[in-house]
């Protein structure tokens, strides 16, 4: 397949849906390069060593170190375990690496939230719901029924503003 | 054929009770701003401690619940607290200040300072996640309230552990498998529990071996699905499909050989009404067919909750308890064997 915008021959082909309606974009190397799409056959390798995980060991220790709790990558690396809640922050790339394995690929919580009520959990249900539905739409290629988890989406977005009789109902003081 | 099976009582069918023995929901929380459990010093341990005491007497927390220093009672009590699955056998080992808030029918305890700041949980007889679940959502909810917890917008509740990130959420059923032990399809079962992402453990949870056909089957993952999405999977989907696994096998058994089974359950039950030196893992061996007979409708006479106390009351540190003294290995053989045998007169 050509690029949409000259002969070369296009290596990044993208799917976008949007207001109903989906579009297909092949690019070639520049052309994907110009609009901010990677390559997907350059990767970093430092992407694919953050996969690799615990297995990699940087030759250098780095002197990194939590500011919080003093924890450093190497004693991460070692124990398996954070050292406290900013480590997830310093220590981004291998604690989202740690996560992503530890939990069999998920990395976005879509669960309860602090403070959230009844209601707002019924409300993040639903989302969760939608979210998954429109995934599975997505890679099945039925863009009809995307379109339709997409509306429903935002005007799920949207009732966040409408008051709910029930909200805190249950709650513990 | 199925005529002359005698119907065990109804009651052992509630709540999935003839394979279910307990049924557990758990959350992990920490406190945002100290280090984890494992990074704290003794110093740092002991305020984290009082700081979740104090909130935990702030809120209004069922059950009357009491406050257990850990570090100020004896072994054989914290052992006592393990055994009885209020505590787990990392919190009962540690050297560190911790201790643990237990309601006053020991079903549900917050373990402070575990390998978490917090763990609480709520433990009920028979399948009762969504209960359990319930009781420790309330809890939380109320700690809330006091304590500021570890939250990432991305990665939800955080965790020392990348594998309690998320929710925090855990539910695990203890499950009486004799059958599928029996015929050689436990194997199936665990090679479908790693295809559902749940972790098959033994007695006492992590790192504890099986005993007595029980086998402790839990969520591995805690991030991704919304806490009611994992507890319908669990409680919906997974648990019911092992249940009914288990009861073919039972009922395969009978069909196949039910003089075999009777044979050997009469026998287990005969040498623990007549045993004056019983080990452990025999006691919990035989108690487990004994179990199984009972759930069967062979024996008509044992009362199953018996049965039920009986797996813990023989422990080690239940059994020091009784006798109010250290036991040398032969007086805790002795013991076992009588209280066996009162529990089963």
């Amino acid at each position: 397949m050509k690029c949409d915008r000259c002969n070369r021959p296009a290596i990044v082909h993208q799917i976008i849906i949007s207001g109903g309606q989906h579009k297909e974009v092949h690019l070639c190397e520049k052309h994907a390069q110009e609009a901010g799409i990677p390559n997907p056959g350059k990767q970093p390798i430092n992407k694919m060593l953050e996969k690799i995980g615990t297995i990699a060991v940087p030759l250098k220790a780095t002197s990194v170190s939590c500011p919080q709790c003093g924890s450093t990558l190497a004693q991460i690396r070692q124990s398996g375990l954070l050292g406290c809640d900013q480590c997830y922050d310093v220590f981004d790339q291998l604690a989202h690496s740690m996560v992503e394995r530890a939990q069999h690929g998920a990395t976005q919580h879509s669960g309860r939230q602090p403070g959230q009520g009844p209601a707002d959990r019924a409300r993040q249900h639903e989302r969760s719901r939608l979210l998954r539905a429109l995934d599975d739409a997505v890679r099945s290629e039925q863009y009809e029924r995307a379109a339709k988890l997409k509306h429903q989406l935002a005007d799920l977005n949207h009732s966040k503003d409408v008051p709910d009789d029930n909200d805190g109902a249950g709650e513990s003081a | 054929m199925s005529a002359d099976v005698p119907s065990p009582d109804d009651q052992i069918f509630e709540l999935e009770a003839d394979v279910v023995l307990t049924s557990r929901a758990r959350i992990a929380r920490n406190l945002s701003g100290s280090p984890f459990v494992h990074r704290s010093d003794p110093e740092q341990c002991q305020t984290v401690a009082e700081e979740i005491r104090t909130a935990a007497e702030c809120v209004d927390l069922p059950g009357s619940p009491v406050w257990i220093d850990l570090a100020e009672i004896s072994n054989r009590h914290r052992r006592v607290l393990y055994e009885r699955h209020i505590i787990s056998r990392q919190h009962a080992e540690g050297h560190h200040p911790r201790g643990v808030i237990v309601d006053e029918d020991e079903t549900t305890s917050i373990m402070v300072n575990e390998e978490d700041h917090v763990r609480m949980h709520t433990i009920a007889q028979g399948l009762q996640t969504d209960h359990c679940f319930d009781q420790v959502r309330d809890i939380d909810r109320s700690l809330e309230t006091k304590l500021p917890w570890a939250f990432h917008q991305r990665l939800g509740y955080l965790a020392a552990c990348p594998s309690n990130v998320g929710t925090g959420v855990r539910f695990s059923a203890m499950l009486h498998l004799p059958a599928l032990s029996l015929t050689g399809d436990l194997k199936k079962v665990q090679n479908a529990a790693n295809d559902l992402k749940l972790a098959v453990r033994g007695y006492y949870g992590e790192g504890s071996e099986s005993s007595g056909n029980f086998f402790q089957v839990s969520n591995q993952v805690t991030l991704g699905c919304s806490e009611e999405e994992l507890l319908e999977q669990f409680q919906q989907v997974i648990l019911p499909g092992i249940i009914q696994y288990e009861r073919s096998a039972r009922r395969a058994l009978l069909r196949q050989d039910r003089v075999g089974i009777e044979d050997r359950v009469r026998r287990d039950i005969a040498v623990l009404r007549s045993a004056r030196l019983i080990k452990v893992d025999e006691c919990m061996r035989r108690l487990s067919t004994v179990r199984l007979g009972v759930c069967l409708g062979i024996l008509d006479d044992v009362d199953l909750r018996h049965i039920n106390s009986l797996f813990v009351l023989i422990q080690p540190g239940h059994l020091h308890e009784r006798v109010g003294d250290a036991l040398s290995p032969r007086e805790a053989l002795v013991t076992r064997a009588d209280t066996v045998r009162e529990m089963l007169a």
